[in-house]
């Protein structure tokens, strides 16, 4: 799994942060996204996929 | 059901059912399950279209070619009080990007998940300090007043930088521009007072600046006083009422199900969980999201028409069986993460982290501290928020 997160698209929600936050954080300055791992170990998936499906701006992508 | 006929049923708001003060209106859920997408009459006699399905919902609100944009000619108002305000002192709920993102990104950092989640143990320290004054020496309140509302009055405040002390004050105009009873001239005037207090608290921390928001705000040196003053009405109002009404409705919904009260006494780690079912099951936004269409745009089989209203029923979306399948009960074991009791697309609300904070310390201080906690009235006697922006209920007499 390969995890994107387009920066420019974040409205800085923080729901990608709640559902995984070994994957996502948010930058100090303005809230915005950051990738913290961007080839997630298996286990955390499930989880990618879910802040994938609620982030209300469409900025995360999976492959 | 016929479309013609849906237009005469279909007024809103639209009522609920006596007894059901939990649920969405009768009228509006019937449309979710035959008519999804469906016009519907305002108030003034305009009209505009109703989505009430999940998807559909998240399909509008993630959409661009929906604007935001209240002064758009056929934007749906829910109030008379809405229509008359719009492009006096707007706020970026009511801009499209690229302005709604320049104004909100000013704000992003301050209710971010870290900083939120540091502000855990100053929100537990102030529920514990509203619940020992409100038990002290007695058996019954008004958790509205000594709790619910209070709590994330507090709150905001300290976010913002807002004296505690005024909240009389700012509780009353809040009040007044929430409410679908007010008149044109009595919001204008609420609005006026509450600009007015706002622009000169942003003065004066130009001499004494603090951490809170405004302050920082009139730092930045971006925004002039009436800008920031009209972020400030927006975040002191959003901030306090939203989680006063769901603080107050999650307890009366918890009492009204006491076997899914039980489950949440018995393992204190469903608490995160039941704060989301809570959300979903409840959603106090419960006249739908105001939107607009700058384009045709087809959705659950209906062409929208450029400038068209919408309104996104969020809370029909919560209850749709496709999505949550018994979604009329509460299960705080329910993963409802996926509701729209937030809003979606980019507005979705910039508040949610600390929203979640606050009502996961609220409920789980209340059931651990309180443990006979029960309604002081009879459930019918319970005056719900029906006239209000918000749903939630006016007051809620409890005993202990």
């Amino acid at each position: 799994m390969r995890v994107h997160a387009d920066q420019e698209k974040c409205c800085g929600a923080g729901s990608c942060v709640l559902s995984a936050p070994d994957v996502f954080d948010q930058r100090e300055e303005d809230g915005i996204v950051i990738v913290l791992d961007a080839q997630p170990p298996a286990e955390l998936h499930e989880a990618v996929r879910e802040a994938a499906a609620i982030c209300p701006a469409a900025a995360i992508s999976v492959s | 059901m016929t479309t013609a006929e849906s237009l005469d049923a279909l007024t809103v708001p639209a009522a609920r059912a006596s007894g059901c003060p939990f649920d969405p209106a009768p009228s509006v859920e019937r449309a979710r399950q035959t008519d999804p997408v469906i016009r519907a009459t305002l108030w003034d006699g305009s009209s505009c279209w109703l989505v009430t399905r999940h998807q559909d919902v998240r399909e509008v609100l993630g959409d661009p070619r929906f604007s935001a944009d209240a002064t758009r000619p056929g934007f749906p108002f829910l109030t008379q009080g809405l229509r008359e305000l719009v492009g006096r002192n707007p706020t970026f709920i009511r801009m499209d990007d690229p302005d709604h993102a320049r104004l909100r990104r000013m704000l992003t950092a301050d209710f971010m998940v870290k900083k939120v989640e540091a502000m855990r143990p100053e929100v537990q320290r102030m529920a514990d300090d509203l619940l020992d004054r409100m038990t002290d020496g007695r058996t019954s309140a008004d958790l509205v007043s000594e709790f619910a509302l209070p709590l994330p009055s507090l709150v905001i405040c300290l976010l913002l930088g807002v004296p505690y002390e005024d909240h009389a004050f700012f509780q009353d105009r809040s009040r007044v521009l929430l409410s679908l009873r007010s008149t044109g001239d009595e919001v204008r005037t609420s609005m006026d007072e509450l600009l007015e207090y706002l622009t000169r608290l942003a003065e004066s921390k130009q001499g004494a600046p603090d951490d809170g928001i405004v302050s920082r705000l009139v730092a930045r040196g971006e925004l002039d006083f009436t800008e920031i003053a009209a972020m400030g009405r927006l975040l002191l109002i959003a901030g306090h009422e939203t989680t006063a009404n769901m603080t107050a409705l999650s307890v009366l919904a918890l009492l009204r199900n006491p076997d899914q009260l039980a489950r949440l006494r018995d393992d204190s780690s469903l608490v995160k969980g039941a704060v989301e079912e809570l959300l979903r099951y409840l959603t106090i936004i419960h006249n739908g999201v105001p939107r607009i269409a700058t384009e045709d745009v087809t959705v659950g089989g209906r062409t929208i028409r450029a400038g068209e209203g919408v309104l996104c029923t969020v809370n029909t979306a919560n209850r749709d069986e496709d999505v949550f399948p018994g979604g009329d009960s509460l299960d705080v074991g329910r993963d409802a993460r996926r509701h729209v009791a937030f809003g979606f697309g980019v507005h979705q609300c910039l508040g949610q982290p600390l929203a979640r904070v606050e009502l996961q310390i609220a409920v789980e201080t209340l059931l651990r501290r309180l443990p006979g906690l029960r309604l002081d009235i009879p459930f019918e006697d319970v005056p719900f928020r029906h006239d209000m922006g918000i749903y939630g209920v006016h007051a809620l007499p409890v005993a202990w």
